[in-house]
């Protein structure tokens, strides 16, 4: 592998948008980061909090959501509730210091495949720019159990 | 660790995969990964000897578990499932790694992609491990169907099915369906009259016994699944009562309002406040333009109460909500047409003497405004020359990229209806490139030809009455590139016509979104697969026929139409199909009954036992979206095929190479 750092992303695609936008890109044959990975979810309402978490802990630099556009889920508002849910999530991630880049919640729809893959370029490089997380290490102290969150790793403003 | 025998196979596709996935490193690989008992990579694994060969190895090698790295499970899932099946597993003992949409066609660096393909495969083998067997849900087809749009497309999958003995609830928007062909007066390029060969189709469906004709209608919601939607239906008010009124027009005669008549004559005649579209109209029963009626505008008239004969004229009727259960749904909405306004350059409502196609194809019917003669706008002097300008909003990044493919065909129509009409006048047809596929059509090009014809190869870049030479005054000048010569040329004429495109109808989106699906950027409906599903769409049981998908001439709107009705006849014949069984289900034990998850469903599908205390997923109403699923805070609630076990599982496996790098293992 080359050099630089290749960031390894964790992508939660909806079945009926976003993962059918990847399918369209690579079927148009758009070349984008090989760095998102994908999971399949029937919708992006399924994703629990804990995946993202997950994710992250096993070793994930980052976490794409992607799900229908607003106003068009599959399952009429899965994706509002996503919305609301992602924001929560993305207060908690501050709180233990993980940049907001590195988790993020796009719209692409099944037509969408450029769309899609310009997502996943742009976050591949905000996030290899961040480098590596190692979540683990860094704010969990190694063993799993947090210990203490490193003050510089605080974003200001947010309470801890 | 779990006893299951994992089975992977890793496809080449041809040099689709192989040619960017190292795909013998990683079958290999993934031969020595714990479950996996035996890995192989193959040509094609989608060909009966690849589906073969997981049937041999799951019996062979006591396989409980299959996991096939191949294309999207959008294009094969239910494939290899069938193979599981055979080989004696259940078909949801399967999951399916996505290497080549998802990898090998997105990008070029083969590195990487083996490396992702070891993530992805990795992953779907540490899901698998945690499948269950599922058994499919058996959901009962309601034989009634509803199409919603009365132009062509819909007329022939209404009268397919209520032919084939199924009832049809037809919604059509304006007074009476015809749509857009009921506008046209010939039909390129065999000529046949317009209305001539649709007015049939449209009594028989006004009579038939198996369709129940809803006009002046449209759908309000739609809710339920394949099988069993629920649609409710509004029937605004015509303010004629349908029982009474026989159709005699002496309502119509006898209204002192004349309206101008944009929707069917274009704007270039008059209708009465109440009014039929045109004599023909299926149903015959006219329709009062609140709007412009003198009663409901100052309180008296009643000239068409007063006279109608049976007295079927009700100024108190309300609009009415109607409900019908359906088992599928075709939409054939059909299209707008571009508004020429939108390109200034030609002059459209500027000039009085630019005219769109459809005002020229009223203009040319025998029942239009003019009777069938070619006027100008003052409506008696007939011109000697005509400018038709080919693919107006239609080939342009500005407007629309798409060719509206009927275009040129109809500009050629036109011509010859001008030599047959005016034969002294000077045709010019105006074109970028001339695009006649189809029976008949190019041969119909070469008669043009030999009718004398100017064909001009250029973009016009401008319609214009400023003269700039002797010969230009009083006329429109049309400046193009003749780019065959390679020189600018003016053509002086008396009319100018635009053959504006055809585009998504103007709430095409808010159409998709009523009924589930998607619509492209251009507002067109999204098929399932545009080569080889082009008329069901991602949403089962809601199928699309007609210019909703894509501009479209009659004959393809036909046979989309009857292709629609005959999935639906498949599908009501069968009686029931099995639908997948991703469904939510409550642990009644682990529900502690806070009914968080009541409001997260769409659906309606979970209820509250006040008695028990603890909520209850209705497996029919269930979608298997799986909001529920995530917002539970006990996780009393399983998503079958996507329990958290599972993903969690599917992560940890597709994160197997940078996982090591942790430094302490918990």
């Amino acid at each position: 592998m080359s050099e630089q750092f290749e960031p390894v992303i964790v992508g939660f695609l909806c079945n009926w948008c976003s993962y059918r936008a990847a399918d369209l890109a690579g079927t148009s044959r758009i070349k984008y980061a090989p760095n998102m990975r994908p999971i399949r979810v029937m919708c992006s309402g399924r994703v629990d909090p804990q995946f993202v978490l997950k994710a992250l802990l096993e070793g994930a630099d980052g976490v794409m959501i992607a799900g229908c556009h607003p106003g068009e889920c599959h399952y009429v508002e899965g994706n509002i509730k996503t919305l609301r849910r992602f924001s929560l999530l993305q207060r908690l991630l501050r709180q233990w210091g993980i940049e907001d880049e590195r988790v993020q919640l796009v719209w692409a729809s099944a037509s969408e495949g450029n769309l899609l893959a310009a997502a996943v370029d742009r976050m591949t490089e905000q996030v290899r720019a961040l480098g590596p997380l190692r979540w683990r290490d860094t704010v969990l102290g190694g063993n799993g159990h947090v210990h203490e969150i490193p003050v510089e790793l605080v974003p200001a403003g947010e309470e801890v | 660790m779990s006893e299951e025998r994992v089975g992977v196979y890793i496809c080449h596709c041809g040099t689709n995969i192989a040619g960017t996935v190292n795909v013998e490193e990683v079958s290999h690989w993934a031969g020595e990964q714990p479950h996996v008992v035996i890995a192989r990579d193959y040509k094609f694994m989608c060909s009966s000897l690849g589906q073969e060969l997981i049937e041999q190895d799951i019996k062979e090698h006591g396989l409980t578990r299959v996991v096939v790295a191949a294309c999207s499970p959008h294009m094969h899932e239910k494939t290899f499932r069938g193979a599981t099946e055979r080989g004696g597993l259940n078909p949801f003992l399967f999951e399916m790694a996505n290497i080549r949409e998802h990898d090998s066609w997105a990008t070029n660096d083969k590195e990487m992609a083996t490396q992702k393909a070891k993530a992805l495969v990795m992953g779907a083998v540490e899901r698998v491990v945690h499948h269950q067997p599922l058994e499919p849900l058996p959901v009962d087809i309601n034989p009634n169907s509803l199409v919603v749009g009365g132009g062509i497309a819909g007329i022939s999958a209404a009268l397919e099915l209520a032919n084939a003995g199924y009832h049809v609830y037809l919604v059509e928007r304006e007074p009476s369906i015809g749509g857009h062909m009921a506008q046209l007066d010939k039909t390129f390029p065999t000529l046949d009259c317009s209305a001539c060969i649709l007015t049939p189709k449209m009594v028989e469906v006004g009579q038939h016994p198996n369709i129940t004709l809803l006009s002046y209608s449209e759908v309000e919601n739609v809710a339920g699944y394949i099988g069993n939607f629920t649609v409710t239906i509004r029937k605004r008010a015509r303010y004629v009562n349908e029982s009474l009124c026989t159709g005699c027009g002496i309502c119509e005669e006898k209204c002192p309002r004349k309206v101008i008549d944009e929707v069917f004559e274009a704007g270039l005649s008059f209708r009465k406040a109440i009014y039929r579209p045109f004599p023909q109209a299926v149903p015959k029963f006219p329709v009062l333009d609140v709007a412009n009626c003198t009663y409901f505008e100052r309180g008296k008239c009643k000239a068409c109460q007063i006279f109608c004969p049976t007295e079927a004229i009700d100024f108190e009727q309300q609009d009415q909500l109607i409900q019908v259960q359906v088992g599928n749904i075709i939409l054939a909405t059909g299209f707008d047409l571009f508004d020429a306004r939108r390109v200034p350059q030609y002059g459209f409502g500027r000039l009085a003497n630019v005219f769109t196609s459809l005002e020229f194809e009223r203009m040319v019917n025998a029942s239009g405004p003019t009777g069938g003669k070619i006027v100008l706008r003052d409506g008696t002097t007939q011109p000697e020359s005509i400018a038709i300008v080919h693919c107006v909003g239609s080939r342009d990044k500005n407007y629309n990229e798409y060719c509206s493919k009927v275009c040129c065909m109809y500009s050629l129509k036109f011509a010859h209806l001008v030599h047959e009409r005016v034969p002294n006048a000077e045709v010019y047809n105006f074109y970028i490139d001339m695009r006649t596929p189809g029976k008949g059509y190019e041969e119909f090009y070469h008669r043009l030809l030999h009718e004398g014809t100017h064909f001009i190869r250029g973009r016009v870049a401008e319609v214009t009455d400023s003269a700039r030479m002797p010969g230009e005054e009083g006329k429109l000048i049309v400046q193009a590139e003749d780019t065959l010569i390679g020189k600018q040329r003016r053509i002086p004429v008396d009319m100018v016509i635009l053959s504006t495109g055809l585009e998504a109808r103007h709430d095409s989106k808010e159409i998709s979104l009523l009924f589930g699906m998607g619509c492209d950027f251009d507002g067109f409906f999204v098929e399932r697969h545009p080569k080889l599903d082009p008329v069901a769409t991602m949403t089962e049981g809601v199928f699309i026929a007609g210019a909703c998908q894509g501009p479209k001439d009659i004959p393809d709107s036909v046979c989309q139409g009857a292709a629609a009705s005959a999935r639906v006849s498949s599908l009501i014949s069968r009686g029931t199909i099995l639908m997948e069984p991703v469904r939510a289900h409550i642990e009644a034990e682990s529900c502690s009954g806070c009914r968080i998850c009541n409001n997260m469903c769409p659906y309606n599908a979970i209820v509250f036992h006040e008695d028990t205390k603890v909520s209850e997923v209705i497996t029919a109403l269930c979608q298997g979206c799986g909001t529920c699923v995530a917002a539970c805070p006990s996780a009393a609630i399983t998503g079958a095929h996507f329990t958290n076990i599972q993903v969690l599982s599917e992560i940890e496996g597709i994160l197997w190479d940078v996982r090591e790098r942790v430094a302490v293992p918990v």
